[in-house]
This record gives structure tokens, sequence and C-alpha cells, in this order.
């Protein structure tokens, strides 16, 4: 009971930001000097075609009226046509999402996976000749650009190696569409298609990788630096005392009081690589929604950018809402302090 | 005395930290026969701690190292014997009752959990094996041992559940789980308040007392000393430098700093302490 009103406030809590969030957006796109109508247009358009355009996207009527218009569509799920595709934005972000989804769960499992063991094993090993590796791994993946990396893995994995697809996320005339979730791995398990699974995974690999080494390198700082916190407290000597072994003292009895920070900066990264894995998606031809919403920023398609903005904020505030769920989870203290208020 | 349960002789610890090394303890001797109730008292930085984590084997090794002597369990070294076979002797055989309640428990896992978990381990140091339900059976034993009134709501909660007696109490059915015959008690209590560590104290008293168990009580505190033990040695800097019984080193301290250690105990009648306790280094 304590829990469900604890959700509640938490739904309605996103529920203003997102509110928020569409406004200041609606401001921001309508105070980015240029015309959208002009742009679409071209510049041999004359003033009548502008003018007629203009009044077709409602750019004639006052900005109150404009946005009143923006969630009354907003409200019926319908966020309007794309000047850039000239289809409904709601199709073109079907489309993408889960391309970008696909991409941004493999990375952030990458950087999970990979990340918290090396953290791990830098605690454990402090100031030895492991931790001081796993710094200098993590440094340097936390400060490579990922575009480098991206270009880099394309070069080495794709060019001189040939062992790696470097663009796309199937084969060219590959019999296979993803058509139950969108995410390529997934429908090729309810498909029972284990060639697509394979040749998927393939084509995923390198931009996930790309994409994952800065968080993977976060996920072993913060790891280490919360272990090492954690394993100076009086109950890890305690239970060295009571001869608990090692392996279990460091994988149970430190890691998990350990995991929320890294947890927490998991779920921030993880939302908003949903926005910034345009670059990635550009180097490697990734049909995704960051790299659409890039391409419609830049084209001052209006309806297509606030529609890309509002979806990545419902996805950022529902990823929060799990992480604070699992946070909870993993630690009792906050689930009872927070039912207790 | 060598028919004593846990026996320490000549020990020499020193810390190195920074190039420099100091001596911590000085050839400390101490004795606890079989059912015999002993306190090491002396104040912060006396190296009655390092004491007690030289002989659990806990010293951070470096930056802390064991330049001489032994320790003696049942006639055995436990400094000459195998790490195997000293973490079974220090994880079954002798246990440690820990100071602090708020921060000697695990805060994201069960009570139930935890015990289970030493009791799993102390049981294969010892080539036994226990079914999950009955080592869960043996948790709630000991847990209602410590007179805890609903060892089974205990077990499922966590630590920040509970309160900081019934955490001390969770500690001490943590040391008595594997049935041992010598119990280092390290302050327990002090971060309590007052009543409720006479309550701690009494029932770690009464729990010696029906086992038969060898008690180690380690504390600055002159009042626990009285309560709880029938023999007393008495640190500072480093060394031991005086040991009595009980009764008669309260009724004649042979040594200043005793003395002075036992002037300083508050009394409620008036007196202010004669002088002050010699500061350590």
């Amino acid at each position: 009971m304590e829990f469900l009103r604890f959700l509640l406030r938490r739904v309605l809590w996103s529920l203003l930001v997102l509110i928020g969030l569409s406004m200041v957006i609606f401001i921001i796109a309508r105070a980015v000097p240029g015309d959208p109508a002009r742009m679409a247009l071209g510049p041999t358009a004359t003033q009548e075609q502008v003018a007629d355009l203009q009044k077709k996207l409602g750019l004639d009527r006052p900005i109150v009226e404009q946005y009143g218009l923006f969630v009354v569509g907003l409200a019926h799920g319908d966020l309007g046509r794309s000047l850039l595709t000239e289809r409904p934005v709601n199709d073109d972000i079907r489309d993408t999402f889960a391309a970008t989804l696909e991409l941004v769960l493999a990375t952030v499992f990458i950087a999970m996976v990979l990340g918290v063991p090396l953290g791990v094993v830098a605690a454990y090993w402090k100031d030895r000749w492991p931790d001081n590796v796993v710094r200098i791994v993590a440094i340097f993946s936390a400060v490579t650009p990922s575009f480098f990396l991206a270009l880099l893995l394309q070069i080495l994995a794709g060019y001189v190696l040939h062992i790696l697809p470097t663009t796309g996320r199937l084969p060219p005339n590959f019999d296979f569409a993803p058509s139950h979730t969108g995410l390529v791995l997934i429908d090729a398990l309810i498909a029972g298609r284990p060639d697509a699974f394979l040749e998927g995974l393939r084509y995923l690999l390198l931009p996930a990788v790309a994409l994952a080494a800065a968080t993977m390198g976060q996920m072993a700082r913060i790891t280490r630096s919360s272990m090492i916190d954690v394993s100076s407290q009086d109950y890890i000597e305690a239970s060295r005392a009571f001869g608990v072994p090692e392996w279990i003292r460091v994988c149970k009895y430190m890691l998990r009081p350990s995991f929320v920070p890294p947890l927490t900066i998991l779920g921030l990264e993880f939302a908003s690589l949903i926005g910034n894995a345009f670059v990635v998606e550009l180097v490697f031809a990734w049909p995704g929604m960051a790299a659409y919403g890039i391409r419609t920023i830049l084209q001052k398609d209006l309806n297509a950018v606030m529609g890309v903005v509002m979806v990545s904020g419902v996805f950022f505030v529902l990823v929060n809402l799990v992480i604070d769920l699992l946070v909870g989870l993993v630690d009792p203290r906050v689930r009872i302090r927070g039912s207790r208020q | 005395m060598s028919e004593a349960l846990l026996s320490v002789r000549d020990l020499s610890v020193e810390f190195t930290t920074y190039g420099r090394t100091q001596p911590v303890l000085r050839g400390v001797n101490l004795d606890v026969p079989a059912r015999s109730h002993v306190a090491l008292v002396g104040e912060s930085g006396s190296g009655k701690t390092v004491t007690m984590k030289s002989i659990m084997g806990l010293l951070h090794m470096p930056p802390a190292s064991i330049s001489s002597g032994a320790i003696l369990y049942d006639g055995r070294d436990l400094l000459t014997m195998s790490r195997r076979e000293r973490l079974k002797l220090t994880s079954t055989d002798m246990s440690m009752v820990f100071q602090d309640p708020m921060s000697s428990l695990n805060p994201v896992f069960t009570i139930a959990d935890q015990m289970s978990t030493i009791l799993k381990y102390a049981d294969r140091r010892l080539g036994r094996s226990r079914s999950g339900r009955e080592r869960m059976q043996r948790v709630l034993e000991v847990l209602a041992q410590v007179r805890m009134r609903e060892p089974e709501r205990v077990a499922r909660s966590y630590p920040i559940m509970l309160s900081g007696g019934m955490r001390q109490r969770v500690l001490i059915a943590m040391a008595l789980l594997s049935e041992p015959r010598l119990l280092i008690a390290d302050e327990p209590g002090t971060a309590l308040d007052v009543t409720t560590q006479a309550q701690i104290l009494k029932l770690l008293k009464d729990l010696v007392e029906e086992r038969g168990l060898a008690l180690l009580m380690i504390t600055h505190n002159l009042g626990v000393v009285r309560e709880t033990s029938d023999y007393v040695y008495v640190m500072h800097k480093g060394v031991v430098v005086e040991e009595a019984p009980t009764a008669d080193l309260f009724a004649s301290p042979k040594v200043d700093y005793t003395r002075s250690l036992i002037d300083a105990v508050p009394r409620l009648t008036g007196a202010r302490p004669a002088m002050p306790v010699e500061a350590a280094p």
C-alpha cells in the first residue's frame, strides 16, 4: 500500500516534468531563427507558396493557440506531420525508436557486465597493478569521443580485418523484419530464427561497443570507489572475523551495498544515450531515432523535433522510475525509509 | 598457567607507515583459562584492540607485523599454524562479539541471511553440513537464546528495522552460532544507552555462565570490568602494567596508572577524580 502511494507520487511528478518539458521545447523550437516553411520549400519557392505552407502548418496563428493545438495533438497521441519525410511523425518515430532502443540496451548491457567487474577487481587489488590497469582503461574509455572510437572500430574490424559489418542493422535483402517489438535480437528469438539473431548481433556489436566505452569507464570508476568505501565498514570486518570466505565477502557482502551509485549512474546514462547516440548512429548508418532527431533539427522540422524530444522525455522519466524501483530492491534502507515518509 | 585455553605469550606488534616503524605492543602476556572471565582494560590507544585483532587474525599486515611472541590456543600456536587451521579455530571455537551494533551488521541483507551464511561456513570448516532448513532452525534457536521475543520476525528483518539493543543481541547470537568455547567481546554496548548496555552485559554474563564459556572482555570501562570479570589485565602504551583478580585490583591497585583509572570513574557521591589520567602519546 505504502509502495503504491510512492509509485503514484512518482508518476504525478513525472507528468508535471513532462508538461514543463513540452512548454520549454515548444518555446525553444519557435525561438530558433529560420522559417520552417521557407526551409522546407527551398530558395526557389514564391512568397505565396511560403505563406500558404505557413498557414497550413498553423504558423500564422498566435503562439498560445499553436501551443494549444500541439498539446491537443499530444493528448491524442498525434505528433503531426514531418516536413522532412512528409510522413506522420508518429510513423517516423515508431520506425526509428526501436533501433535506437536496441542499440542503447546493448550499450548499457555491455557497460554493466564489463564495467562493474572491472570496478570490483580494481577495488579488491586497490593500488596494486590490476587497479592501475583498470584505472587507465577507465580513464581512456571515458575520455575517448564516441565518434573517434566508432571510426576506429569501423576501420579495424570492417576494413582491415573484415570480420564485422560496418553499416546498418541487417544485411541488405535479408528476409527478416523485426515485426513484434522492433528489436532485431528479440524478434529473431520470438520468430525462432537463429540466423537472424546472429546477423543482428554481428551488426549490433560495433556500434554498441563504440557507444558503451564511455559508460563502461564511468561504471568501473564508480563501482571501484563505492566498493572501497564499503570495504572499510565494520560489517565487512565482522564477516571476516566470522570466517565468511573472501569471495562471498567481496561479491555479496561488499558488492550489493556498493551497487546503488553505479545503478543510479547507469539509469542517467541509459536515458541520455537515447538522445546522444546520434554520432554513432550516423557513423554506422544505424536507422535510429537519435539520427532522425538531428536531421529534423537541422531542417527545423518543428513537429518532428518536438516529437523526438517528447518521446525521449517520456523514456527518461520511465527509465528513472524503473531505476528508483531497482534501487529500492537492492537497498532495503531506501525502501523502508521511503515507505515511512 | 600452561593449562589456559588462550595464552598470549610475549606478543610484540609493530606498525609501519611511510617507512617509520612504531611498536604498538611490547611483550604482552595474557592468559584466559577455560570457563574464566577475564577483562583487558585500557584507554584508547593502549593496545587492547590490537591485542584482540592479533588473537582473531584480523590485523591488516602490512601495515602491522608481529615481531615476536606466540598466541597459544589449547596449547597450539595460532601464529605458526596454517591459515586454514587458524581460520577453523577463529571462526568456530572462538568468537567475537562486535562493539557497534549500528555498523557491524550488513544493512542490505536480512538477519537470517547473514546468520545462516556464517553458520554455513562454520559448519563447512568443521566438516559438518546442514540443510537450509536446519540452518534456519539453528538461527532461530540462537536468537531465542539471546532472549529475543520474536525470533522469526527478527530473522526476517533488515538491521534498520531493529533497535540498537536488538542489533547488539543479534551480534551476540552471531558469536554463539558455532558453539564456541571462548568469547572475545569488544566493548559490547558502548554505542548504546546506559540502561540497554547494562541489560546487554547482564545477558552476556548469563550466557557465558550458563554455557561455561571463557570470556575475554575488552573495555575501557572499569564499571564493565567489575561487572563481568574475575581477573583483570591493565594495559597502557602497549604493555600490560598490572594484572590481578578483579576484587583485589579495585581494593588495592599497585600501579599509579591503575589508580588513576579507578579514580577517573565518575561517582554519584560527588568526589572528583584526584588527578587526570596521563594521556597516551
